[in-house]
């Protein structure tokens, strides 16, 4: 008889999402790319076989080889160590940014849509002009009030990320405001700010999340872009894209300075899309 | 809206760090020639001033003069205004043409290897940074095979499929992943099945039946594309040396050029106003429903 009894274990909207996304293959291929490249970040020093900043101009745009496994640039300075230092500048200027955007966008649109009316029909409109204008274009109009530089550069993607947070919180807002729980709350008479933070912010959070992740590589992308234009990080900072832009010269003449690099912001950006893609369809409650 | 971003426009420009009759009189000018300068170009009146006479200056074709060449913006934004145009629609026509092919060719084998392959292509596609793109298009194409030119244009259209195909490339990918949801959105409705159930063949099914109906939403995604192609512009240009706007626009960041700047991105906001309000007359023209909600 008490054979029969079988303890089920109980199921958390937590290991359910983990279930599912351990099934992506990809996805978790993806997510360990990541930790693996935050891991080199962090220890660069460590895993950097050079000083990507030593020049040496006997060894000036010299092609892959044992010593030099990605060759070296124009200054003779090892490609493949300042892709490793870049990571590190990459994922800072790429997580800052979205984070930035990601908190004032999530607080702009909670307010936006708790609140209505007014308020609502200002950020909202705000949003609207900001939308109006692709990314890359108000980067560069920020870029140029602000001047050049790595941190100006991560205001601006900020900027242009805020924008999209604001409209998925707000639109979840709007629904969850009318949910019977949040009702509840009201009536047990909740304040405004608990019925916000505490009822409806993590009910919008799953969105959040798995466009924050997505955005990641488009920032990366932006990033890597206003510092190949000249108006990101300046030399000799090894940045990913500014180390594009040095080799724009030499094309034909050392293939190698165009090709690593980019790999590197390639395969970065894939990496975040593809996670992000993984999570979007593990967090999706119609998927099994 | 444009109001809006006019005075957006405008008071982004004034926020320029840096003394635009300060560059211009030189280092060595003195107060005296800065302020003459100053009253000159009428900067010595309040701001909103200044906008109400950009503005009705604007409405006569009237955009400045380029602190840079001396030469009125109108003329030297007309000069770049084909160039950068000819780029965009040639890349949304690659973008168009390539990404609805490889988004109904993953709906249609959906789950098979030809999905895989084209949604690979696709998140590909969104991730690769374009200035590469366009970097490793020069080296294979142009340097090592020498079927096309390196950069420049003169007018031939040799010159255009480069640059045109890289700045496609972000939006075709985009293309194929919003056609292949379209598609297997149209698949679930009830008159496919019925053409089904009628045993109508199924290729006819698909292309007859399923294909137009998902070019629907498609071609709002043209609309809102295109901002992004005009954005994207900016990078290609730098890359192929193209003389457009996007790389004016760079040129103008760099010196400072403010009236230049301010009339760019009037320029830029007033296409995208207008794309999307023809994308909403577009849509109402195709899809008979909207009139009615």
């Amino acid at each position: 008889m008490s054979k029969d009894i079988v303890l089920t274990q109980k199921k958390t909207p937590f290991s359910i999402f983990r279930h599912k996304l351990k099934q992506r293959k990809t996805a978790m291929i993806a997510g360990v790319f990541i930790v693996l490249l935050v891991l080199v970040a962090i220890f660069a020093p460590l895993v950097a076989p050079h000083d990507p900043f030593q020049t040496d101009y006997s060894i000036s745009m010299m092609p892959p080889s044992f010593e030099y496994p990605a060759g070296t640039d124009l200054y003779g300075r090892d490609i493949l160590s300042r892709i490793i230092y870049g990571a590190r500048i990459s994922l800072a200027v790429g997580f800052t940014s979205v984070l930035v955007g990601a908190l004032a966008g999530v607080t702009l649109g909670i307010i936006s849509g708790f609140f209505g009316g007014f308020l609502d029909g200002i950020i909202m409109r705000t949003s609207d002009v900001l939308f109006a204008f692709p990314g890359i274009l108000l980067a560069i109009a920020i870029v140029a009030i602000l001047g050049p530089g790595l941190v100006n550069v991560v205001v601006a993607v900020s900027v242009f990320s805020m924008p999209t947070f604001a409209r998925i919180v707000r639109g979840s807002t709007l629904a969850l405001k009318e949910s019977l729980y949040v009702r509840a709350a009201t009536s047990l008479g909740a304040s405004k700010k608990r019925l916000m933070f505490v009822h409806i912010l993590p009910g919008t959070l799953s969105g959040v999340i798995i466009y924050f992740t997505m955005r990641i590589g488009t920032s990366i992308i932006t990033a890597a872009s206003l510092s190949f234009l000249g108006l990101g990080a300046q030399p000799p900072t090894p940045e990913w894209g500014a180390m594009l832009a040095e080799s724009r010269d030499y094309i034909g003449v050392a293939d190698h300075m165009t090709i690593f690099p980019g790999i590197a912001i390639f395969l970065t950006v894939l990496f975040f899309n593809l996670f992000g893609d993984g999570l979007r369809a593990a967090l999706d409650p119609k998927t099994k | 809206m444009l109001v809006v971003v006019s005075i957006l426009a405008f008071a982004f420009v004034h926020l320029l760090p840096g003394d635009p009759a300060r560059m211009m009189a030189g280092d060595d000018a003195d107060q005296a020639t800065i302020e003459m300068l100053r009253k000159e170009l009428g900067m010595d009146r309040p701001l909103p001033v200044q906008y109400l006479t950009y503005m009705k200056n604007l409405a006569t074709g009237d955009l400045g003069t380029s602190l840079r060449t001396k030469l009125p913006v109108f003329d030297e934004i007309m000069l770049r205004y084909g160039p950068t145009m000819y780029l965009a629609i040639m890349g949304m026509a690659w973008s168009v043409i390539i990404g609805v092919l490889f988004g109904a060719a993953a709906a249609i084998y959906n789950g098979k290897w030809q999905d895989y392959t084209a949604m690979m292509l696709s998140v590909s596609g969104i991730s690769v940074p374009q200035f590469w793109l366009g970097l490793l298009a020069i080296q294979f194409f142009a340097v090592y095979l020498g079927w096309l030119p390196v950069a420049g244009y003169t007018g031939k259209f040799s010159e255009l499929i480069l640059p045109s195909f890289t700045l496609g490339a972000t939006v075709a990918a985009v293309m194929a992943r919003f056609t292949l949801s379209a598609f297997l959105d149209v698949l679930d409705e009830e008159y496919i099945s019925t053409a089904r159930a009628k045993g109508v063949v199924e290729s006819l099914v698909m292309w007859k039946h399923a294909f137009r109906n998902a070019l629907i939403p498609v071609v709002t995604m043209v609309g809102l594309q295109f901002g992004f192609l005009l954005g994207g512009s900016v990078v290609v240009e730098t890359v192929f040396a193209w003389p457009g706007l996007g790389r004016y626009m760079i040129e103008a960041v760099g010196v400072r050029d403010y009236p230049v700047l301010q009339a760019l991105l009037l320029l830029y906001s007033f296409h995208f106003v207008f794309i999307n309000l023809l994308v909403d007359m577009v849509y109402a023209l195709i899809n008979p429903e909207i009139r009615y909600e």
